[in-house]
């Protein structure tokens, strides 16, 4: 089956918010920001005569242009530890443009306003601005030894502490106990299409054409920013190129477009350059941990602690909501009597942290995975072994971890030991033990990680559908939930025609747009299908008990004697197939009143996918240069819709979830520049570095809802990067390397080797 | 990444070029398949008056035998040079080394000229040229037409001997005496540049990226021509480098890494000659 969507993408191409030609942003002129070239430094002038004077400037505006703003909302007094997704106020609030203070390069000082964007970035040169430099703070520890501070205020640059775990009678029964430091790196999520805008203000409206994973809670941060009434508001999101959790909402870049667009009355347009992607928007991951593992020599897990510190970079975008989720996750897959976590978020001079793939839990099965590898090291058992053994029974479900998370089913022994069969573990053992000892060049790693996720996690949140048949016999589907890439057309048109026969060609779906769909919450967390999904579900058999209705009606029949024959899209009296009538027939037959349902569901509850990846990697033990050479998975996310979707969410976690293992990291030098602001320098994965993967099939349906669903979106990430770190260390372990941080680039792995070959 | 304003000229003709670059002087930049100049110009770091695009001098892009040497007209693309039948007979390890570089958009845009001209030291083709001993024709309104030693055209990163408004219009490549070659780039990813690379063709070596420029490894060739065997010689390879530490590791690693691959490049090249 092809996914509906992908004609049109792969002819005529998306329609991104740059290719946008709306009548009302024919006139719209660029928006240019004017970005801090330093980390950490106070504005002590801004000069901004001589770009008002370059060729085509409209305008140049800074924060002391920002008098129409209604006062910053109160301090909302969440100290972090609430496990909300939401920014810290009072002393850790970001402003829009930097006012006094600039706190991460990148940061937007100033904007640019000019006929055509040419002009934008010459005059953008002409802004001066004078900086007083000021000591950066680079990565945790620079922020924990507190010598520079990055809101003063504040005291301190720790804003969130939940304290130490501190049962030192954790570990008393422990055989083995083993201790890591494990660095999650920060990672750029690089997403196709970097973040665009394009706003108009007429008539006491605002109109912002956003790339973003949500329209409504775009609109919703909106109306608190600008001080405006959300029905004043329309947000419309367009094809959207990607965006991995940083295109949640819209964030300060995008509210000043808006903002501009309205203190300038003139409609206006930005797209962010590959450059300022790097540099402003999101980051991921940056978690430094300190795990601790300890059980019996017969390979029970008895205690696991896990303390993070969280680099949330200059400004606090999602309190602590990473590193709670982190904690909720930390027990992983395991059955474990004992969990302890701890957390602190601190501010560094970088690029703020937000979501990305994964947000919290791929570093929680990063941690764990690494630890039940280091803990089967020591104990000397294999390392499956370890897993099998502790690994939730499938008769325990619904399983409430040792960190707190209730698990709603799970085969979680079964999905590990498909995994080796179909991966032929035994014999790749053996192909590694040939090659240890004919000192082969190239040795072989094998690296398992398993790994239950969260998804849908605020699923409470609900989500919203309507559906509409017309009396042409189509049906058009309004969806809160917003595509941007996963392929929800296809989804949504299959659930349509599964329940009212009415073929997928001939379902329209319209996402990302609040004027249509004023209410929704949109994608994230791999949320869509068993939250969007099932409210569309939903809808469509309210629909079908209203066809019904009409059709007895039409057919003078009764309600009990009619049937819908699902193959023809056809109502029907009971073995009388001659006596039926036509959806179109139907609808047309409503007229007026129509025949819809609006749903919007809030019975969700969160699910709990899992699975196990299996990594086999070659190391060239004299370079250091690490290849993957396959990789073997089930991921189970439940009950499966379509399958060529489920794989392509599996197909692009996973490349992303190896390029965290192999290749990239976001790199500081002392001074808070970033090092790694290109694509050349920052090595996303490409297909040559990938070799096809095995994708097995488990489904194991979730009990919560009715399509059986869970989230399908993240779970390639989260399995694959440690399972890649554990193959490359495997591969090296003979040499009695137990642990090399990510990225495992060549330098690095060719640094533990020659280290361990010197301590021999 | 939107680059400075500049003027755009396009040549049509050889003798148009030099006359177009004579008249813009100092500040203006030939601009042939673009995938060096452009990057930096869109950071901002490369800020030419003038571009004087050459890059449809059809002239200019050949590969042909003439007596005694093969020669190679500056503006033939990497993927023209890789996919030469003659080039993969007579010198493969031009052809091959050209296979390697970037993808498949940047070896159908990028030109050996530009690729020599740009002077990166990271860049593969001026590590093959210097082992291929090859020859650069140059031709400038003043200097006239010259001839340049590969081995000393190269001065530092981004420099070479060329003058301004001088283009570089063919390399002359005489057919190895002996046939054992080898090429190893080593890379993070297919489409990088080398972290280290080497270049053998019969008793030559020469290093991608150990330096400012490409660099004969004179103490392996030392080595070998005092009867050392491979794994020996190798062990010279670093000698006379000037390897930076980077992102990819530091100077030590990269020296270590010259090693490994010349004692790679010279036991494939045996194999094969
Ligand atoms: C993504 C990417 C990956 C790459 N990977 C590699 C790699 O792995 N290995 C590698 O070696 N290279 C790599 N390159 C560089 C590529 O090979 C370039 O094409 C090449 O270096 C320059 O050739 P060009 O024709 O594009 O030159 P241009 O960019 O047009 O010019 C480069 C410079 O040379 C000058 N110039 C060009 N032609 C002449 C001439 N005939 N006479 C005098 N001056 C001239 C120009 O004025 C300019 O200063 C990569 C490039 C990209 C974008």
């Amino acid at each position: 089956m092809v996914r509906t969507e992908d004609p049109r993408l792969l002819t005529v191409g998306g329609t991104y918010v740059d290719d946008l030609r709306e009548p009302e942003l024919a006139q719209a002129a660029r928006v240019t920001f004017v970005r801090s070239p330093i980390a950490h430094a106070l504005i002590t002038g801004i000069d901004v005569s001589a770009a008002r004077e370059a060729p085509g400037v409209v305008a140049v505006l800074t924060a002391a242009d920002l008098d129409d703003l209604p006062p910053p909302p109160p301090d909302s007094g969440l100290t972090g530890t609430e496990g909300l997704p939401f920014p810290l106020g009072g002393h850790w609030s970001e402003p829009l443009f930097a006012v006094d203070r600039v706190r991460f390069v990148g940061e937007p000082v100033a904007m640019v306003i000019t006929d055509d964007r040419y002009q934008g970035e010459d005059a953008a040169e002409l802004v001066s601005v004078d900086y007083e430099q000021l000591p950066a703070v680079v990565g945790v520890a620079g922020a924990l030894a507190g010598e520079s501070l990055l809101f003063p205020p504040a005291g301190s640059n720790v804003a969130v502490s939940t304290g130490t775990p501190a049962d030192s009678a954790a570990f008393d029964g422990c055989d083995a106990v083993v201790e890591q430091v494990i660095v999650n790196q920060r990672l750029a999520p690089v997403p196709l299409e970097g973040r665009a805008a394009a706003a108009r203000w007429a008539d006491g409206k605002l109109t912002l054409w956003v790339s973003t994973q949500n329209a409504q809670i775009a609109r919703f941060i909106l109306a608190g920013a600008l001080g405006l009434d959300p029905a004043n508001i329309r947000v419309v999101a367009p094809d959207v190129g990607g965006g991995f959790g940083a295109k949640i909402g819209v964030d300060r870049d995008g509210l000043l477009v808006a903002w501009a667009a309205k203190h300038i009355g003139r409609a206006l347009r930005w797209a962010e350059t590959r450059s300022e992607n790097m540099l402003a928007m999101t980051h991921g991951r940056a978690q430094r941990q300190v795990v601790k593992i300890g059980g019996t020599r017969d390979g029970r897990i008895l205690a696991y602690r896990l303390e993070i510190v969280q680099d949330t970079g200059a400004y606090s975008r999602m309190g602590g909501f990473l590193p709670f989720l982190t904690s909720l996750m930390a027990a992983g897959p395991y059955d474990i009597a004992h969990v302890e976590t701890a957390y602190q978020v601190v501010m560094t001079n970088a690029t703020p942290i937000s979501a990305y793939r994964g947000a919290g839990r791929p570093e929680a099965t990063a941690a764990i995975e690494r630890a039940v590898d280091l803990f089967a090291a020591e104990i000397g058992m294999d390392a499956t072994e370890v897993r099998r053994i502790n690994l939730v029974p499938a008769d325990k479900f619904p399983y409430t971890s040792g960190s707190g998370a209730t698990y709603d089913t799970g085969e979680y022994v079964a999905g590990l030991d498909k995994v080796l069969t179909g991966a032929g573990y035994a014999e790749l053992r053996a192909e590694q033990a040939r090659r240890r000892e004919t000192g082969d060049v190239l040795q072989l790693g094998i690296g398992v990680a398993s790994y239950v996720e969260i998804t849908a996690a605020d699923a409470d949140g609900g989500e919203t559908a309507r559906l509409v048949v017309h009396d042409d016999g189509t049906a058009t589907v309004y969806t809160g939930s917003s595509a941007h890439g996963q392929g929800h057309h296809t989804a949504w048109a299959m659930l349509v025609q599964a329940e009212l026969g009415i073929d997928m060609s001939k379902v329209t779906v319209i996402h990302g747009d609040t004027d249509l769909i004023p209410m929704g919450v949109g994608t994230y967390a791999s949320r869509s299908l068993q939250l969007g999904g099932v409210a569309l579900q939903k809808a469509a058999i309210e629909v079908k008990e209203l066809g019904r209705k009409v059709a007895a009606e039409m057919l003078e029949a009764s309600e009990a004697d009619l049937e819908l024959d699902v193959d023809r899209g056809v109502w029907q009296v009971r073995g009388d197939p001659a006596t039926s009538t036509t959806w179109a027939q139907v609808a047309a037959h409503v007229g007026e009143a129509g025949l819809a349902a609006d749903v919007n569901y809030t019975d969700g509850k969160p699910t709990f996918p899992f699975g196990t990846h299996l990594a086999v990697t070659e190391v060239d033990t004299e370079t250091g240069k690490a290849r993957l050479i396959r990789h073997v998975t089930v991921d189970d996310a439940g009950t499966v819709l379509s399958p060529v979707l489920a794989e392509g969410q599996r197909h692009g976690g996973i490349a992303q979830g190896v390029a965290q293992a192999l290749l990239e990291e976001m790199v500081y030098d002392a001074e808070g520049n970033p090092v790694t602001g290109t694509l050349v320098d920052y090595a996303i994965i490409t297909a040559t570095e990938l070799p096809s993967f095995e994708l097995l099939a488990s489904e194991t349906p979730a009990t919560v809802n009715p399509l059986g669903a869970k989230g399908i979106g993240e779970a390639g990430t989260i399995g694959a990067t440690p399972a890649t770190q554990n193959s490359v260390i495997d591969a090296v372990s003979h040499l009695g390397i137990r642990h090399i941080d990510m990225p495992l680039t060549p330098a690095r792995v060719w640094a533990a080797i020659s280290e361990a070959r010197e301590s021999r | 990444m939107i680059p400075a304003p500049f003027t755009y000229q396009r040549a049509s003709s050889v003798d148009e070029a030099l006359e177009l670059a004579a008249r813009a002087g100092e500040d203006a930049k030939f601009l042939a398949g673009g995938h060096s100049l452009m990057p930096l110009m869109k950071l901002r770091l490369a800020v030419p008056e003038t571009l004087i695009d050459i890059g449809r001098l059809g002239e200019l892009s050949y590969v042909r035998a003439d007596d005694g040497h093969i020669a190679v007209g500056a503006l033939t693309t990497h993927d023209d040079i890789a996919r030469s039948d003659l080039l993969a007979s007579e010198l493969p390890l031009l052809a091959h080394a050209a296979s390697q570089i970037g993808d498949p958009q940047v070896r159908h845009c990028g030109t050996i000229g530009g690729s020599l001209a740009h002077s990166d030291p990271a860049a593969d083709l001026p590590a093959v040229a210097v082992a291929l001993g090859a020859t650069f024709v140059a031709r400038g309104r003043r200097s006239g037409t010259r001839e340049i030693a590969a081995g000393d055209f190269f001065l530092s990163l981004f420099e070479t001997v060329l003058e301004p408004g001088e283009l570089l219009t063919e390399i002359r490549i005489p057919k190895p005496q002996s046939a054992g070659w080898s090429f190893q780039k080593f890379a993070k990813r297919g489409i990088d540049w080398a972290i280290v690379g080497v270049a053998v063709q019969g008793p030559n070596v020469a290093l991608v990226n150990m330096g400012s420029t490409p660099i004969r490894a004179r103490g392996v060739e030392q080595a070998l021509a005092a009867g050392s065997g491979p794994r020996e010689a190798a062990a010279h390879a670093a000698e006379g480098t000037s390897a930076s530490d980077d992102l990819n590791g530091p100077r030590a690693y990269r020296e270590h890494l010259a090693r490994v691959l010349v004692g790679r490049a010279l036991a494939e090249a045996a194999s094969r000659g």
